[in-house]
């Protein structure tokens, strides 16, 4: 018997929005998943800066369990190509990242260009002379691939709408984002990789979740409260918006210091005059209202589906992939300003691994909550449903409902309806 | 045993002795007897998979990087029932193995170990393993712990999630 996905229960109305358990454990779901969203969707591949070392910069990614390298050719074209070799599917190259201007098959020794052509084919007396002609083996790129505001993303469905149609309302705040300095953004050294054994879906609430923070949270916020000079006298508080096609974001202020551009005590006065020196510039480059929202306003979006950008105490773009339905990879960067001094790097890594990582003071609780959740659903047949309504009637729902939640489960349920009516044929 | 050979073996068993009691403290919860190892501008750090062994936490983004105050908030903080990752505590136990004297300037004596740590909780068991880079200070006969660098010899944190305890 197939498996009936369930659909989420949406009763304006009633001000109620459930979403199905099953989501998070069905097999059924799983599937349908890769296939309407994880096939069809653009999908975060890398930034900018990670290809800076000029032509021959590559890394090594996995995106969508597919293995691709994402690279700056000798042309200084980027590209993102399957890393696998066309003859027999092995993994042509084998470190993580690097430089090269070509790449060679450790199987039978066939080489490619960092183009992805096909440059040295061993034993090619045997092989007919227009072998390649068609160019089908060479390393494969991938059907799409577009990058906005610095950010590249790929998509494995040629027949996709193009990338600024896709993110829609998100660009405005990519661009926010990219803009803190006029030098612009670069992805600091090291990753943070790491599992969480809970559905993905999970992380995507949890990321900007306003309402989780003071239960989950309560020793961050007592450790900061505890840190002589470690907040300024700002209220928390701030508003949801549905960006449109699942992406969304909460926006709001906080207390904590952010290194672009709210000074707290513990900086000390020479953090004092390079926070206002950072503000000056933001006024004078973007005016004083979008200084004001980069500088003091801090936002977690999601960008559908699984594409985290949190600019808060510092700013962490993580993207994660189910294996499972209960289990998930993760990876974490942070972004940081390219210009900043050593002063300003150094506080910002600080307060991100204050907050956020797994080894932070607040995420190995959120992945504590995210694995609880994932056990609470095994009861998922006699339990059924959670519960997204906060906020629902309001006009505009505030950073600690759930409206930016609903934005991601409406677009996630439109897109498995399709499976629904293919499955229902 | 000549007196140089005796001072080279006492120091070594002094090391031992520390790094034994060190991970004895942390299996067992005396978390802020763990602390009392440490110096007073020490520093605990555990960097990412993916860095060369001499990154600096100042320029990379690391998994850990506690100054000292830092190390006594992470000790607060994971002895409160709202540290819900370790509430009920995990199960933890160090095996640490391979202590190396590797040399001695300013006073400050380098030493390597290798560690596996196993975490259990849920009915899950993770295991952390890599290299402890310790920095020791003279203190008398023993030594104080002036810093520790926990490297990890795994391609990241698959499928932990995360460091709650102290490694």
């Amino acid at each position: 018997m197939t498996e009936i996905i369930k659909s989420i229960d949406e009763n304006t109305e009633a001000g109620r929005f459930r979403v199905p358990r099953q989501a998070f454990v069905s097999d059924a779901v799983f599937e349908a998943e890769r296939d309407a969203i994880f096939n069809r969707c653009w999908l975060y591949l890398g930034h900018e800066s990670e290809l800076a070392d000029g032509p021959g910069s590559f890394v090594a990614r996995t995106v969508a369990n597919r293995d691709l390298l994402f690279i700056r050719d000798r042309n200084d074209v980027v590209r993102a190509l399957f890393n696998v070799c066309p003859h027999r599917g092995a993994t042509v190259c084998r470190e993580k990242k690097g430089k090269a201007k070509s790449f060679q098959c450790m199987y039978h020794g066939w080489v490619f260009k960092d183009t992805g052509e096909l440059m040295h084919l061993a034993g090619e007396s045997s092989y007919a002379k227009d072998f390649n002609a068609d160019g089908s083996v060479n390393l494969q790129p991938v059907p799409r691939l577009d990058s906005y505001a610095g950010f590249y993303f790929v998509c494995f469905n040629d027949e996709v709408e193009s990338l600024p149609d896709y993110l829609a309302g998100a660009k405005e705040y990519l661009d926010l984002v990219a803009n803190h300095s006029p030098a612009g953004m670069t992805l600091v050294g090291g990753t943070q990789e790491y599992a969480i054994r809970a559905n993905w879906k999970l992380l995507v609430e949890n990321s900007f979740d306003g309402y989780h923070a003071e239960a989950t949270h309560a020793t961050y916020l007592d450790y900061l409260m505890n840190t002589n000079g470690g907040l300024t006298n700002v209220k928390l508080q701030g508003n949801a918006y549905d960006l449109g096609n699942g992406h969304a974001v909460v926006e709001y202020t906080a207390p904590w210091g952010r290194p672009v551009a709210q000074w707290i005590p513990m900086w000390g006065e020479e953090g004092k005059i390079e926070m206002d020196r950072v503000y000056a510039e933001l006024v004078e480059r973007l005016g004083p209202e979008k200084a004001e929202q980069v500088a003091h306003k801090n936002r977690n979006m999601v960008i559908f589906p699984n594409l985290v950008i949190n600019d808060i105490m510092a700013i962490t773009i993580r993207t994660f992939y189910p294996v499972k339905p209960d289990y998930m990879m993760v990876n974490g960067w942070a972004l940081a300003a390219s210009d900043e001094n050593e002063w300003r790097r150094k506080f910002r890594l600080f307060n991100f691994l204050e907050f956020l990582g797994p080894g932070g003071f607040a995420t190995p609780d959120d992945v504590e909550a995210l694995e609880k959740c994932q056990a609470g659903y095994k009861a998922n047949t006699s339990v059924p449903w959670n519960d997204i309504s906060k906020g629902m009637h309001k006009k505009q729902p505030s950073f600690d409902d759930e409206h930016q939640m609903r934005a991601f489960w409406r677009e996630w349920n439109r897109r498995l309806e399709t499976i629904r009516q293919e499955a229902g044929k | 045993m000549n007196s140089a050979t005796k001072n080279k073996y006492d120091d070594f068993l002094a090391v031992q002795d520390l790094i034994f009691k060190e991970a004895a403290l942390i299996d067992s919860w005396q978390l802020d007897d763990w602390l009392a190892l440490f110096t007073e501008d020490a520093g605990y750090y555990v960097p990412p998979t993916d860095v060369d062994d001499n990154a600096s936490p100042d320029k990379t983004l690391f998994y850990i990087a506690d100054d000292r105050a830092r190390m006594e908030e992470r000790v607060i903080r994971i002895k409160k029932k709202t540290a819900h990752s370790e509430f009920p505590r995990s199960k933890i136990r160090h095996l640490v193995s391979n202590i190396r004297i590797i040399g001695e300037s300013d006073g400050i004596v380098s030493v390597d170990a290798a560690f596996v740590v196993y975490r259990t909780k849920d009915g899950a068991t993770d295991a952390f393993m890599g290299r402890y880079a310790y920095k020791l200070k003279r203190d008398g006969d023993s030594f104080k712990i002036a810093s520790k660098s926990c490297h990890l010899d795994m391609d990241g944190l698959r499928p932990h999630g995360r460091i709650s305890i102290i490694l």
